[in-house]
């Protein structure tokens, strides 16, 4: 017996005996994949909804603090009254 | 945006539903035979398989021109090879039942549904001429007249 008869002896062997499909298949997979679908899409509504909260903190406290404007120096003293 | 969604879903669920009942039977029937058990009594391979279409559900949308078939096929094999640990028995009724579960899920992907060796290799983390010498092996076995030692001797030519 040669390689290819021996492989298709094993595939006849495989395909000999059927396996019938139970009807409750179908709604359990339809039931799982909706539940799973929803959960990723409420993880990433819940992604977008921090990256903005994160980005609408940062923007307030960057104008509050203007974090680009030179602070006044403390080495030097003011030079007043001449 | 809402009414969107609503045609994105019947679309999803009418593409899907054909999607399933052209690949359920030999995908539920390659999942029996990884799972070594009889036709009828399969409750392991139903699972595994729900498992797997759900995945390929939850993710219709992404798959961009991706094979759905090869999709849930690849998911369906890797949860098998994961979940080793806590693997019963093989049931005797079932064709593969004398052949590991490695075997089996090599033999099942090269021959029962003639994926190419580097693929089933790269999907096992095997390289090619591992996942060869396996299913030659397999094989071997599988062919084996039932009642002899499972055990293969190592043929050694032996010259005078």
């Amino acid at each position: 017996m040669n390689r290819a008869q021996r492989e298709a002896a094993a595939r006849q062997i495989m395909e000999r005996t059927p396996t019938p499909v139970p009807p409750d298949l179908y709604p359990e997979v339809l039931r799982r994949g909706g539940r799973m679908l929803r959960r990723r899409k409420a993880a990433a509504r819940l992604m977008w909804l921090l990256l903005f909260a994160a980005t609408a903190a940062f923007v307030v406290w960057a104008l509050m603090a203007r974090p680009w404007v030179e602070p006044p120096s403390e080495t030097t003293p003011p030079l007043t009254g001449w | 945006m809402g009414r969107r969604r609503v045609v994105q879903d019947a679309r999803r669920d009418r593409e899907f539903e054909a999607f399933v009942a052209g690949a359920a039977v030999r995908l539920l029937h390659a999942a029996t035979l990884l799972t070594a058990e009889p036709p009828d009594r399969n409750p392991r391979a139903r699972r595994l398989l729900t498992l797997s279409l759900a995945h390929t559900y939850a993710c219709w949308d992404g798959l961009r021109g991706e094979d759905p078939y090869d999709r849930t096929r690849g998911h369906l094999a890797a949860r098998f090879a994961r979940s080793t640990w806590r693997r019963p028995h093989p049931h005797p009724d079932s064709p593969l039942a004398r052949l590991s579960p490695q075997e089996r899920l090599i033999l099942v992907l090269r021959l029962y549904e003639g994926v190419a060796e580097e693929q089933a290799g790269a999907l096992l983390g095997l390289p090619a001429e591992r996942v060869r010498t396996i299913c030659d092996r397999a094989t071997a076995h599988l062919l084996q007249p039932r009642g002899t030692p499972s055990a293969v001797p190592v043929a050694k030519a032996v010259s005078p």
